[in-house]
């Protein structure tokens, strides 16, 4: 099948703002959206930026935007975009060039929910025991490979920068509801204040964004409960 | 970073971001109505005839149907914000989101069609 691509691209050292390039590539139904900016890249203009790494969906390096809503271009197959397939950087973070944004305030975020164990009792001779009802209430949230798709989606963060995000709350719920972790008072304590968890509207487009699946919105819907009720 | 409005608009998003989008406008809509329903209610102070006259304004047609726009408003918005107590108060509703949404779209068709067609009769008549 024959595919266009049209690219939003930008060099911030040559272009005043962002323009739409096109690109026809011949490739397979089965064929993944990555696929296809490879053979862009390698075959036709070797100045197209985009990160990728894996191109197995797991370490979280290309998500973009994809005909209009955020997924890994390796996860995307051709067969369910179109002919005419839109692709741009996410949303709400500054343009390094083409597809690549600079994710240094997503890690930012990440980085001040702590995650990280925490434990301040003496430590044991063996390991920390955990039955397997306990490691299920946190099993959605272990999944994150922070993609930055969820927080790109969001209305909330794209209104204020300032947000902590989906995907630093989803690594905070992972720690939180982990039987094994004693950081749950102040990682709850961070994620109360004004750009915190009380920043979620639910509108879901995390969750829809989500190339693992992990239903983002009700992790933080779990967080603001914890937070609701921790003192009653 | 700038976001720029029709970036807000232009995102795909589904049921859970229409809700929202419909969920913010008939909230400024209703806010905006009740602040000129506080003006037109404390022209009283000017005495009966110029509130009268006031009032007199809300029989125009297009008043009866921005009157009829007005309380689909209210109901969305009534029934939306149920639907988010519902997913903030119990979050493993959120697996259910959408047949949420459905639902609110299916109250507010079953109560404002019949409600819409009797402020609206007017205009057949």
């Amino acid at each position: 099948m024959k595919v266009t691509l049209k690219i939003k691209r930008f060099n911030p050292e040559k272009d005043e703002k962002p323009w739409w390039a096109e690109y026809a590539v011949e490739a397979e139904p089965t064929d993944r959206l990555l696929d296809a900016l490879n053979a862009v890249k390698w075959y036709q203009d070797g100045t197209l930026s985009y990160r990728r790494s894996c191109a197995h969906g797991i370490c979280g390096s290309d998500a973009m935007l994809i005909n209009g809503s955020n997924a890994l271009a390796c996860k995307a197959l051709l067969k369910n975009l179109g002919d005419t397939i839109t692709v741009e950087p996410m949303r709400g973070f500054r343009v390094v060039k083409d597809l690549m944004v600079d994710l240094e305030p997503f890690f930012d975020k990440y980085k001040q929910v702590k995650p990280y164990f925490i434990t301040y009792s003496v430590t044991p001779e063996k390991e920390r025991l955990q039955s397997p009802p306990e490691r299920e209430r946190f099993d959605d949230t272990t999944k994150c490979i922070l993609c930055g798709a969820c927080t790109t989606s969001c209305p909330s963060f794209w209104a204020n920068p300032e947000y902590v995000g989906p995907a630093a709350i989803v690594n905070a719920h992972r720690f939180i509801f982990d039987s094994r972790d004693e950081g749950r008072e102040e990682r709850l304590e961070i994620l109360n204040h004004r750009d915190g968890v009380w920043r979620c509207r639910t509108i879901f487009n995390c969750v829809e964004a989500c190339p693992r699946g992990i239903n983002v919105t009700r992790a933080i819907g779990e967080v603001k409960q914890a937070l609701m009720y921790r003192k009653l | 970073m700038n976001i720029k409005p029709h970036e807000y608009l232009t995102y795909r998003g589904r049921a859970g971001m229409w809700a929202w989008i419909l969920h913010r406008l008939t909230g400024v809509g209703v806010f905006v109505f009740l602040l000129a329903h506080i003006v037109d209610t404390a022209l009283i102070g000017w005495g009966p005839k110029v509130y009268n006259e006031a009032v007199a304004l809300y029989r125009h047609p297009i008043s009866r149907v921005g009157e009829a726009v007005l309380a689909g408003a209210v109901l969305f918005h009534a029934l939306n914000g149920v639907r988010i107590i519902i997913l903030d108060f119990w979050p493993q509703t959120m697996t259910a989101e959408k047949k949420l949404f459905a639902g609110v779209v299916g109250l507010f068709a079953v109560v404002y069609i019949p409600m819409a067609i009797y402020m609206l009769r007017f205009l057949v008549h």
